[in-house]
């Protein structure tokens, strides 16, 4: 299980080196994304410093999902994704294998990009730090549920749209959680809650989402 | 027991002279169309079946259930010969242990290189080849020079004769499932694919094939399943469990 585990995540990662333009592409989304909002909304440090923790949280969402549409398709297209289901292995490791390269090059940058992000919405350090262990524990997720949606939609026409439909309803506890978490430390209150919860969903879609992705792939390919 | 005569005594067959794969009855279908039913077919040890059939017969599905890529419509499929051999289903991971399966795509990256390309699809199938072996397989099919090429750089004779090259690797899988092999490949990469077949066949594995151009691989000689003729006979015949096709 971990030979294909670790094969698959390798040729993902090594693949990514070699496309570097289209793997930056969901953290520069991000990022125009997010400076979008005080161009719109106006410069005034209170309203942005209140709204940054949930902007920040819809444009993680939304980088995930644009960058997931394709985790499947090409390996689809060019008959790899038959040969990986003939592995004798079970498929689970390879949607994990999967999930986890998709984090590594969407959700890790977001985190390591959020910092910046911080300063440009004056947020405080502890509210930034909130911010960051948010994400840590939520982008996971995303990558999880994202692959599940792909897997869902592989080969449909509209797939693209109808994932984005089907993963965002999923998706709203863990934004619920994440940007609440933020608010409670500006509120000088403690944050353990919204984190518990948080990690009981990363838990609860980590254990869920990888062999129900690999049962939909299996369906999708038939 | 039944003996091969495909087999040469010099090379034992590794398993026996019961059927690598057999399937009972089969039923096929892609999308809600059904393509043939209650197709009897038996894989035996150092034989190469040829498959034929027109375009949109049902080739490709029939070579996808055999792999267990898609599920039969009717029927099962059995590893080993006897009565009480084990459904496909239920061996699971072993009997994607033992197949190859060559699909009408390559499924090579166009990033990688060839040699990369190649290593991966064999790490699927739990196999950890040493690069000279892989050097070696390229060599085989004469794409060594590819080695440190992108895919995306290839011709398509040469992606073709990349993915073949794991079939100089697949020394373990007793089962071969190609989907017109010969495509794309000149004069030269045919002669090799066939030496490939016969050293399988040699070893005692089985193989099932399709290809629009007739074979010219002398030994052994190719079997034919003619799915066109397969389904006039059957469609001709009464279903089981209908009332038409009585007269």
């Amino acid at each position: 299980m971990t030979d294909l585990f670790v094969a698959v995540l390798m040729r993902d990662l090594r693949l990514a080196m070699r496309r570097r333009i289209d793997t930056l592409l969901p953290l520069v989304f991000f990022l125009v994304a997010l400076s979008l909002f005080p161009l719109g909304v106006g410069p005034e440090a209170q309203t942005l410093r209140q709204i940054a923790p949930g902007i920040v949280w819809v444009c993680a969402l939304l980088a995930s999902m644009l960058s997931v549409n394709q985790l499947f398709a090409g390996d689809q297209a060019d008959g790899s994704l038959e040969q990986m289901l003939l592995a004798p292995q079970s498929a689970v490791a390879l949607a994990a294998a999967k999930c986890c390269a998709h984090w590594l090059l969407t959700g890790l940058p977001l985190i390591v990009a959020t910092p910046l992000v911080g300063i440009l919405f004056g947020l405080s350090t502890p509210a930034l730090l909130a911010l960051v262990a948010g994400l840590a524990l939520g982008t996971p997720i995303l990558s999880l549920l994202g692959a599940l949606g792909a897997a869902l939609t592989l080969g449909l026409r509209s797939g693209g749209m109808l994932l984005i439909l089907i993963v965002l309803p999923l998706t709203t506890p863990a934004l619920i959680f994440g940007a609440g978490a933020v608010s409670q430390v500006e509120a000088g209150l403690s944050a353990s809650g919204h984190f518990s919860l948080l990690g009981a969903l990363l838990i609860l879609t980590a254990v869920g989402g990888p062999p129900a992705t690999a049962a939909a792939l299996r369906i999708s390919t038939e | 027991m039944q003996s091969n005569p495909v087999t040469t005594p010099e090379t034992p067959a590794v398993l026996g002279s019961l059927p690598v794969l057999r399937a009972i009855g089969l039923g096929g279908q892609r999308g809600e169309r059904p393509l043939f039913e209650r197709l009897d077919l038996a894989l035996e040890p150092g034989s190469v079946t040829w498959l034929r059939g027109r375009n949109g017969r049902g080739k490709t599905t029939l070579l996808r259930l055999l792999a267990g890529l898609a599920s039969p419509t009717a029927g099962e499929i059995r590893l080993g010969g006897e009565a009480g051999g084990r459904t496909a289903r239920e061996a699971g991971p072993a009997w994607r242990r033992m197949l190859v399966f060559i699909g009408h795509h390559n499924a090579l990256k166009d990033d990688l290189d060839a040699g990369e390309a190649l290593d991966f699809l064999c790490r699927l199938s739990g196999a950890r080849p040493a690069p000279e072996r892989i050097q070696a397989a390229l060599a085989r099919l004469g794409v060594q020079h590819k080695r440190r090429a992108p895919v995306r750089t290839l011709s398509q004779g040469q992606r073709r004769r990349v993915a073949l090259a794991r079939l100089a690797l697949a020394l373990d899988q007793p089962l071969w499932l190609l989907d017109e092999p010969f495509d794309a490949l000149d004069a030269d990469g045919i002669a090799t694919l066939n030496a490939l077949l016969a050293e399988h066949a040699a070893r005692g594995g089985a193989t099932l094939l399709t290809s629009h151009q007739a074979l010219s691989l002398a030994h052994p000689v190719p079997r034919e399943l003619d799915l066109d003729r397969h389904i006039a006979a059957t469609q001709g015949r009464p279903v089981p469990g209908t009332d038409d096709g009585r007269a």
